[in-house]
């Protein structure tokens, strides 16, 4: 057992982020996946984590939507701890109900978008609303719409996931994620399993996103453009440390890290 | 009375049963086998009569009740003047309704050998019986073995209806203890223990060793 | 030995009338299995780790011993502890338990079949373990499951014959009864034969469609 006497169990001050990652470690058995993380994200920042396959950074995501239970440290979300809950005026790993009303400020879009198949667009994005948000048919029903409109997707919205191409369903995806109104919003991987010429459908709904609304974005990607476009931060992972970090300007044209360079100057190759 | 002491009465029947089921088991294992195999091949043929001649004896077996074939076999057949004895009637029955759940087995498996082996085979000018024989159901074999291996408890849990045509065997042992002692839970219960011990520790390890070897002869282990 | 065209007209009504009565059968028991199936199912899912074993032995015990054996312990071990069963009674929990078996069997294996990807999304929208169950696991669970669940269909009314061992009147029961009264077996066997191979047949085809139109309906081609 970690001692976490010396975690507090609230944030608090003038400038409190939107995430805290404090002293996170991530193993499976001897391997170690993520090693003694600290990244804050602020509110309404949009924070890209790009690295080498197996350097941990689809891992950060799955840890802040409780997909992986972390070996050490906490996170924070809001200022309030995700992992851990106070009980006695110390923290405890988290037990199953906390664990849910804590993330349900996080919202999350897959490389393989996990739509629901047995159900419409429209349904999928009503699902979560009606039955965990308590919201009325009619009002999730608007809900949906409403997004769906804005991803560009109102026009299928009666169509079940196997009639839409990859680009059609991560949109339908993004929608369902936003229906739930999160603080958070998590894209891992989104534009992977696309067709290079839907690529643009997505990323497009991203940045208007980035644009329009005040929301706290994470997002791991290999579109090196796209993240530069529209991130305030890059995150360079390597080996399960953050290896590098800077504005998307400084960390893509003046890399300070040897490894940050030559993973760089390996992906302009590919392209 | 304890069951200990039931036991050391009664034990002896149980052994008697048990080996009756036994014989039942192996030698309509055996037909079973053996009939899976020819339908199952004769379900490949391109010869519309043998063909179909499967087609009948695998949707007849499996379509009707093995109970109505047993009986069916049982008191029909004396009266076309062919009478079998109980014991040989018994492992017919479940040996000709096993073997057309096994034929659908070997039909499967054999056509899920990839077509490239098909046509390797056929490349190297094998004739086509060599080409089954050498290539294609040593293939055929490894891909059905699991499913075997519930077919095989399936058919151990069958032989227990021969004891309703008057074969001696475990059921049939147990149900006359049970007549004659009103003890049912010991009766039934030993009964049903000796056939999960059967079918647990002899048949399920043996079938799980022959997948294994299988594997590791077509060198997959 | 000649065909009996009077004496079959003669019959005909009271075979009928247990065709009715093992229909009944197997759609009571095939209730009690379905809903039964997936208490085992869900049980075999939970994080208690000695309530998933129990459940997984019993389960294979119910699979791997002889239905007919199991019949007669759940009628006669009753009256032991003062519980008498009817037979319709104790040959529904028999069958109902036994087949539960399997079909806890299929609903595992639909259940394991969705991806992990779809209990990801859950979470990220956050419904209830319950709720996730309910409303997207399951619903994705039956298409897969529906083939199996079909052909176990077929099987408990296939097995149900074996409920004449403890006097239920169905079919075999009556074609018993018939074939001692008139000690003419040849017409009422072949005629429960034959019903047995028209439903089986003719259900067969049912699921195969009931598979597709569900498929459909689910949206998922």
């Amino acid at each position: 057992m970690q001692d976490l006497s010396s975690y507090p169990l609230e944030l608090t001050g003038p400038d409190v982020p939107m995430v805290r990652f404090m002293n996170v470690r991530k193993t499976y058995g001897d391997f170690v996946v993520l090693d003694d993380l600290n990244l804050d994200v602020a509110a309404g920042e949009m924070v890209t984590v790009i690295g080498p396959s197996g350097s941990g950074k689809t891992t950060v995501l799955r840890m802040l939507m409780t997909l992986e239970t972390i070996n050490g440290g906490v996170i924070y979300v809001d200022g309030k701890p995700l992992t851990h809950m106070p009980k006695n005026g110390v923290l405890v790993p988290a037990d199953a109900k906390y664990l849910r009303k804590a993330r349900s400020s996080i919202g999350m879009c897959f490389q393989h978008f996990n739509l629901f198949p047995h159900m419409t667009a429209l349904e999928n994005c009503m699902e979560g609303p009606v039955q965990v948000l308590g919201l009325s048919k009619k009002e999730a029903r608007e809900r949906a719409e409403e997004l769906l409109s804005m991803v560009g997707m109102i026009e299928k919205k009666d169509q079940h996931p196997a009639r839409l191409s990859g680009g059609q369903q991560q949109r339908v995806a993004i929608a369902r994620a936003l229906a739930m109104r999160p603080k958070v919003m998590l894209f891992d991987e989104v534009t992977s399993a696309l067709d290079p010429e839907v690529i643009g459908e997505v990323t497009n709904v991203i940045k208007d996103l980035v644009t329009k609304h005040n929301l706290t974005m994470l997002m791991v990607t290999h579109q090196m453009g796209f993240a530069r476009d529209i991130s305030d931060r890059i995150c360079f992972f390597f080996g399960g440390k953050i290896e590098e970090q800077n504005t998307p300007e400084e960390l893509f044209t003046n890399p300070q890290k040897e490894r940050t360079q030559q993973f760089l100057s390996a992906v302009k190759a590919a392209d | 009375m304890t069951y200990i002491s039931f036991l050391s009465e009664y034990g002896g029947r149980f052994l008697d049963g048990a080996l009756v089921t036994a014989e039942q088991f192996v030698c309509s294992l055996a037909l079973a086998v053996f009939l899976a195999h020819l339908a199952g091949l004769l379900l490949l043929s391109r010869t519309m009569v043998l063909k179909a001649i499967a087609v009948v004896y695998v949707e007849f077996f499996r379509g009707t009740s093995l109970l109505v074939q047993l009986f069916w076999l049982f008191y029909v057949l004396p009266l076309f003047g062919v009478t079998l004895d109980p014991f040989l009637t018994g492992f017919l029955a479940v040996g000709l309704n096993t073997g057309a759940y096994g034929a659908q087995l070997v039909h499967g498996a054999i056509k899920s050998v990839p077509r490239g082996q098909w046509e390797a085979a056929y490349a190297l000018s094998m004739s086509s019986s060599k080409r089954m024989l050498r290539i294609i159901i040593p293939q055929a074999f490894v891909i059905m073995l699991p499913a075997w291996g519930n077919l095989v408890i399936e058919l151990l849990k069958s032989t227990a209806l021969v004891a309703l045509i008057a074969v001696p065997d475990l059921m049939f042992e147990a149900k006359q203890m049970n007549s004659s002692t009103y003890l049912s839970t010991w009766t039934f219960g030993t009964a049903l223990i000796i056939y999960y011990v059967f079918a647990r520790f002899l048949i399920t390890p043996t079938m799980r060793s022959l997948e294994r070897i299988m594997a590791r002869r077509m060198g997959r282990a | 030995m000649q065909w009996d065209w009077q004496f079959t007209v003669e019959i005909l009504p009271r075979m009928l009338w247990a065709t009715v009565n093992t229909l009944m059968a197997a759609g009571i028991g095939y209730a009690i299995a379905a809903v039964l199936g997936l208490i085992f199912a869900m049980a075999q899912r939970t994080r208690f780790r000695s309530l998933t074993v129990t459940v997984r032995e019993v389960v294979e015990f119910l699979r791997s011993t002889p239905l007919v054996l199991q019949i007669f312990f759940v009628y006669y071990v009753g009256p032991e502890y003062g519980v008498s069963l009817s037979p319709w009674v104790a040959g529904m929990i028999a069958i109902g338990l036994h087949y539960a078996a399997y079909l806890s069997e299929v609903y595992r294996g639909g259940i394991e079949s969705v991806s992990k990807g779809q209990w990801e999304a859950c979470t990220a929208i956050n419904l209830s373990p319950a709720q996730a169950y309910r409303r997207i696991i399951l619903p994705q669970a039956l298409p897969p499951s529906v083939a199996g669940m079909g052909n176990y269909l077929i099987s408990i009314f296939k097995d149900t014959p074996m409920l004449s061992v403890i006097g239920v009147a169905e079919l075999m029961q009556a074609a018993n009864a018939i074939g001692g009264q008139n000690y003419r077996y040849l017409e009422p066997y072949t005629i429960v034969g034959l019903v047995f191979l028209i439903i089986s047949l003719f259900s067969a085809a049912l699921i195969r469609s009931f598979e597709n139109w569900i498929r459909r309906k689910l949206g998922m081609y």
